[in-house]
């Protein structure tokens, strides 16, 4: 997909103005999809929240009022207390805080951070796997390629989650059921990984298989270059624009699946809390009436995977040729 | 037509062998299965004795064979936990997980579908909207998110049905099933929407593309031109032919609803086959979760079949390709 940085066609009024500082950003600012980005204002909202979540999480140590991952910091005086804007509410707890006196507020921060790191390595993971295999697959083709083909067939059966979740337990049953959080980041990674590369395998070999027949890869293999180059510098950037939007609507898919792993109990241990954690936390509050322990990582957690489907959903449309 | 079925039942079986492999190779070197018979003092020559009895000591490959053997018997071993025969704890649970399942696939088809069609023929209404922003949300928002959502609604706010379990449940010979009593009924409504939700929006959807897709085509046109009323021409014509795709969806759908009711069930404290694997994961009960992926595996790969197979005879288009192909 070259069409991200096409100028923009003759008739279409998109802004070029107040972008002309550098030659690359005044390209972007000329091109369609610029230009479809600023004519849908849901796209630019989700743009917005996706962002915000994203600054929330780098900048969560400045922004809590504690951290919630160290016990020293938690007071047991302080469970159970109600939002702020309550009448049983306390400062400086704005959202209440937990059974073990944990912030609210705080461990969203922190959970936040937990979910978008599993999310973002799980996608760079599962993408690169996906992007290595389904060039080779298209690139090389016959035996190989039926082989890496017939793999993904298989696993395209399976829902993912269930996949994760047996990683999961393999795991757990191989170096025991107690492992230290920042392990539990990396097992959540590699399953996710494990679990969501089918998609991007399939469309680069796709890709892959129109491009390898065109003049150009011709004319590299003709000046000698290597096979492993012309796939990564030549075939691999023609490739990107589908891989981009499975990208993006992945991210959507592994904060998901990390968050149900999560919730399950097969996730990140309670002391060092994703989103899905909390959830799984404050479901047990529920019937006792405090329904903040839940609810508000519940509503960030709906809101990220929200605003990062719109997105997945309008770069799906604007890199399409076919539907302007 | 012949070659096609071979073809696909060939297919069908690579993939089970490939999951008994995976499935045996969780059972046997993931974690000594001897460690979890007996207990931490028994001498090294009772534990030689217990690994003789097992047959660990036999070539691998014949180790394989064995453990496919008494799979085809439906005989996995015995559950690390529970102290019984993994069959049995299945079997036990299946009714459960079935019965969750169905009802929450007929949910999805019968509001999939109506809400499919509706927002297909008026596409500018603010009811066919709202039906879009719904879908959104319901792709959106994480099952156990929804399941929490409605127990919090409708059994701690309102009160109105058990936030967990099967309610009473009549035993009809070894299946027991919930639809015949009024509580079992009641626990069933809102684990079935929860689950049934997702592939609501799914089939929603399709049946919407579809149907635009269908009103598009020449003979829509020409049974409008012969005077034919509307309703025969959306119903009669459009609907029907957008059923065929629509059925085959939610019918490989089945298999992710059975792997998704893993969650609900958990939400609701549902005992189906789902908690229990779901609490095997969690106590490394390796048994268990190797018969769960052998049981769901067999389930998926005969629905595919299936749903091949009769894809081809439902629609005559597909069998010049195949023919092709083949």
């Amino acid at each position: 997909m070259s069409d991200t940085v096409v100028p923009h066609k003759a008739g279409s009024s998109a802004p070029r103005a107040g972008v002309a500082s550098a030659p690359w950003l005044a390209r972007l600012g000329a091109s369609d999809v610029f230009y479809s980005f600023r004519r849908s204002r849901l796209t630019m909202a989700a743009a917005a929240v996706t962002l915000l979540f994203f600054l929330i999480a780098i900048f969560a140590p400045l922004l809590a009022v504690q951290n919630p991952f160290d016990p020293a910091q938690l007071q047991l005086m302080n469970s159970r207390i109600a939002p702020l804007w309550t009448a049983d509410g306390q400062s400086p707890f704005l959202l209440g805080t937990d059974e073990q006196g944990r912030d609210v507020f705080s461990a969203i921060l922190y959970g936040l951070r937990i979910s978008l790191t599993v999310g973002l390595l799980g996608v760079l993971f599962s993408g690169t796997l996906g992007i290595v295999l389904g060039l080779i697959a298209g690139y090389f083709g016959g035996a190989v390629d039926s082989l890496i083909m017939r793999i993904a067939d298989v696993q395209l059966t399976f829902p993912a989650i269930l996949i994760a979740l047996l990683i999961n337990g393999v795991v757990k049953s191989v170096f025991g059921n107690r492992l230290d959080a920042m392990s539990m980041l990396a097992v959540l990674v590699v399953a996710i990984g494990l679990s969501f590369w089918v998609q991007y395998a399939r469309t680069v070999r796709g890709s892959v298989m129109v491009e390898k027949n065109k003049d150009y890869v011709a004319a590299a293999q003709l000046i000698g270059l290597p096979a492993p180059v012309i796939m990564l510098r030549h075939v691999l950037p023609n490739t990107m624009g589908p891989v981009l939007v499975i990208a993006t609507i992945n991210l959507a898919l592994a904060v998901i699946t990390e968050a149900t792993l999560s919730f399950l109990g097969s996730g990140m241990p309670d002391t060092m809390p994703s989103l899905g954690t909390l959830i799984r936390i404050g479901n047990n509050y529920l019937f006792a009436g405090e329904w903040w322990i839940v609810a508000f990582p519940g509503i960030t957690l709906a809101a990220l995977i929200l605003s990062i489907n719109l997105l997945g959903d309008w770069l799906r449309d604007a890199l399409n040729p076919k539907l302007r | 037509m012949l070659a096609f079925t071979l073809h696909r039942a060939i297919q069908a079986i690579g993939v089970m062998i490939a999951v008994g492999i995976i499935a045996f190779s969780m059972f046997r070197f993931a974690g000594d299965p001897v460690n979890q018979i007996v207990s931490l003092d028994t001498p090294p020559a009772e534990r030689a004795e217990v690994r003789k009895s097992l047959g660990l000591d036999d070539p691998v490959i014949v180790q394989f064979a064995r453990y496919v053997g008494n799979a085809a018997q439906f005989k996995f071993g015995v559950s690390y936990q529970f102290r019984q025969p993994v069959t049995a704890l299945l079997m036990e649970r299946m009714p459960a997980t079935l019965e969750l399942a169905t009802c929450a696939t007929v949910l999805a088809m019968v509001f999939g579908i109506l809400m499919g069609v509706y927002s297909a023929l008026r596409r500018d209404t603010l009811l066919a909207k709202a039906f879009q922003a719904i879908s959104l949300i319901g792709i959106s928002l994480p099952t156990f998110l929804i399941g929490i959502l409605l127990i919090y609604l409708f059994s701690v706010t309102l009160g109105w049905l058990p936030s967990f379990g099967r309610g009473d449940v009549v035993r009809i010979g070894w299946w027991t099933t919930g639809l015949l009593t009024v509580s079992g009924l009641k626990a069933l409504i809102m684990p079935s929407v929860t689950l049934g939700l997702f592939q609501m929006t799914l089939i929603m959807r399709l049946v919407r593309a579809e149907m635009l897709e269908v009103l598009r085509t020449d003979y829509i046109r020409f049974a409008r031109a012969r005077g034919l009323t509307t309703r025969a021409i959306h119903f009669g014509h459009a609907l029907k032919n957008t059923l065929v795709p629509v059925i085959t969806v939610a019918g490989l759908q089945f298999g992710s609803v059975i792997a998704f009711a893993i969650i609900t069930e958990t939400v609701f404290q549902w005992p189906g086959m789902g908690l229990l694997f779901v609490q095997a994961v969690q106590n490394v009960d390796i048994p268990i979760m190797a018969a769960y992926l052998l049981m769901v595996s067999l389930i998926f790969v005969t629905i595919n079949f299936v749903v091949d197979i009769l894809y081809t005879v439902v629609d005559p288009r597909l069998r010049s390709t195949i023919s092709g192909a083949a």
